[in-house]
């Protein structure tokens, strides 16, 4: 199997070092969530781990081998990637895009001339079926809604049919609802292929409640890792995010939920409270 | 009609318009004519005197060349555009045809160079601006913090269009200093013209094709993942730099190979992507590399035969045809491309 695991990872661009000597495992078949505020460094580590950006020290393994010294095609094979901001050729269809997430697992001959193999056509339709995107096969990407735009790019990285699948915020631009079906729709993928699935997500209370892991970045390091029961905590949301606020149990998943305290709105009863008990 | 056979109509036209300038136009040949002709000339029969002299040293390495060219335009325009994700970015905008265009005319007008020297002068030009260019675009990707694809090629656009107002400088001040028959030739050149295709030149051409067009055959397949943006592309195993690198270097060979050949016939490369695209739907390389051959054929068979009879006789350079039908659509495509955004 695939184990991600970066170790003494120091991240530059050009000069500026963003992570220094950053050493965590990512949990085998589990959901893990990268949370932190702006620029601590959580897309940067995330492309490390997808192979995006050479360390400028320190390895990143995947099932033990650097993944960075391996053919890329094969890593591609059990690597997958989602950016945050991918871009659509001018009048893709839904069906071609997801098609192209087959591209490492194609010989030279057969993508070339176009003709997709049977286990191709299997995983395209595989992937099409649980994004529901069927209906959508045929529709130019530039037709869609942002809902079912991620919805298809997310088709075409299932397509490529990996254990480990990295997103970079893959939420951004969607309202609530649609955030809440990404996230089911990849719990669902853990779940039934029981692949690993790393997210990078900036709503903490999505990340704490979809999180079988956390791992909360401040300033190029790791302030806490673990699950999300114990790691998100009134404490480490000052740490991490500055900022106050009160940690509740959601009433719907039991997961913390953070409610901001801020300096206005703020109703008596609601003030810094120093009983801070938390969910069992 | 779907992609492939809009491809095979499109490639039936070229075969067809082929077949018209080497047939019809100021000297017409009948078919039975144009074999007997072209047996003649393969098995060293009895040639048909006068008709031999034309169809062979003539019409048919004209078109040939013309065909070449046009394929080699529209190739490399498609593919730079394609890599890019930007229409502009086609070797006549980004500067390369300029390149080509101010060694020519240096060796024209400083040397007094004909022939193939001309070429050659106008090959190791574009390729040197091409060098030029990339170095430049490339020095300013690797500071931007995320390296994002777009803005890479924005960057090389940039450098391009900055590097062809330098030189557009160069060539007009030598026009100004050469004697006026050396200054006809070299505008003549400047227009982009197949009045001096001959058989060398057509094969020169045809070896280079041989080489670059496999060559942009293979990089068809990373590039259509390349089109998903630089991040997407290495999450699904494509070598970003490598490929971007090989794809540089095929558009550029095969722009100068032209260029080296016919001049820089203006718009070709520009329009070929943006046409075949609409006619089959979706970017297409070889719909790209036919609609090339079309707009050549076309051009010329305009400039070599309707022309003379409006202008009383003059023969116009196939490139002042392009340019002329090249600028509106050029406009058009900017309009409608607005609306589409809009």
């Amino acid at each position: 199997m695939a184990t991600l695991h970066a170790s003494g990872l120091t991240l530059k661009y050009e000069q500026r070092t963003v992570i220094e000597d950053l050493t965590t495992e990512i949990p085998e078949g589990k959901v893990t969530m990268i949370v932190g505020a702006n620029a601590c460094g959580k897309s940067t580590l995330l492309r490390a781990l997808s192979r995006l950006l050479k360390p400028a020290s320190g390895t990143v393994t995947l099932g033990g081998k650097d993944i960075h010294t391996r053919p890329a095609r094969e890593v591609a094979r059990v690597l997958g990637l989602l950016p945050q901001h991918p871009t659509a050729p001018d009048g893709i269809t839904v069906r071609d895009l997801v098609g192209r997430g087959r591209f490492p697992h194609q010989g030279f001959f057969r993508s070339w001339s176009g003709a997709a193999s049977k286990d191709d056509k299997r995983a395209v339709l595989d992937a099409m079926s649980a994004t529901d995107t069927l209906d959508l096969a045929n529709r130019t990407v530039e037709q869609l809604s942002g809902g079912q735009r991620q919805r298809a790019w997310i088709a075409m990285a299932l397509a490529q049919q990996t254990e480990v699948l990295l997103l970079d915020e893959p939420t951004t631009y969607l309202d609530l609802a649609h955030q809440v079906e990404v996230l089911d729709l990849l719990t669902d993928l853990n779940r039934r292929r029981r692949t690993t699935v790393v997210i990078v997500l900036h709503d903490l209370n999505l990340a704490a409640r979809y999180a079988d892991h956390v791992i909360a970045m401040k300033t190029g390091r790791i302030a806490a890792e673990g699950d999300a029961g114990e790691v998100v905590t009134e404490a480490l949301v000052r740490d991490v995010f500055g900022l106050e606020s009160r940690v509740v149990p959601d009433p719907v998943s039991g997961t913390p939920l953070i409610v901001p305290l801020g300096r206005h709105h703020t109703a008596p009863a609601a003030a810094p409270n120093p009983q801070l008990e938390l969910i069992p | 009609m779907n992609t492939v056979h809009r491809t095979a109509f499109l490639a039936l036209a070229a075969a067809g318009l082929f077949a018209t300038a080497v047939l019809l136009g100021s000297y017409t040949v009948t078919v039975p004519d144009f074999f007997r002709i072209l047996a003649a000339q393969l098995t060293g029969g009895t040639k048909i005197p006068g008709a031999s002299f034309i169809v062979m040293e003539h019409k048919l390495p004209r078109a040939v060349v013309g065909g070449l060219v046009g394929a080699a335009f529209g190739l490399s325009g498609a593919l730079f555009q394609t890599m890019l994700r930007n229409p502009l970015a086609s070797p006549d905008v980004i500067g390369i045809g300029y390149g080509a265009s101010a060694a020519a005319v240096t060796a024209i007008v400083l040397f007094g160079a004909s022939g193939a020297v001309v070429s050659g002068a106008a090959l190791a030009g574009a390729l040197a601006v091409a060098a030029i260019i990339y170095a430049i675009s490339r020095r300013g990707a690797l500071g931007a913090a995320a390296g994002r694809g777009d803005a890479a090629g924005n960057r090389l656009i940039l450098a391009g269009v900055g590097i062809a107002a330098a030189l557009q400088a160069v060539v007009s001040f030598l026009m100004t200093r050469a004697d006026i028959r050396t200054a006809a030739d070299a505008l003549v050149w400047l227009n982009g013209s197949l009045n001096a295709a001959n058989w060398a030149r057509a094969g020169i051409l045809g070896v280079a094709l041989l080489v670059l067009v496999p060559a942009a055959a293979v990089l068809a397949r990373p590039l259509r993942i390349l089109e998903l943006g630089d991040d997407t592309a290495a999450g699904l195993g494509v070598r970003v730099g490598c490929t971007r690198l090989a794809v540089v270097v095929a558009a550029v060979g095969l722009s100068a190979v032209a260029t080296a050949a016919a001049g820089p016939v203006s718009f070709v490369a520009f329009l070929a992507g943006p046409i075949s695209r609409r006619f089959v739907r979706k970017p297409s390389l070889p719909a790209s590399a036919l609609a090339g051959v079309l707009i050549v054929l076309a051009a010329d068979f305009l400039a070599a035969n309707l022309a003379p009879l409006v202008l009383g006789g003059t023969v116009l350079p196939v490139g002042v045809v392009t340019g002329a039908l090249g600028a509106p659509f050029l406009l058009w495509l900017l309009v409608t491309a607005n609306r589409k955004d809009a």
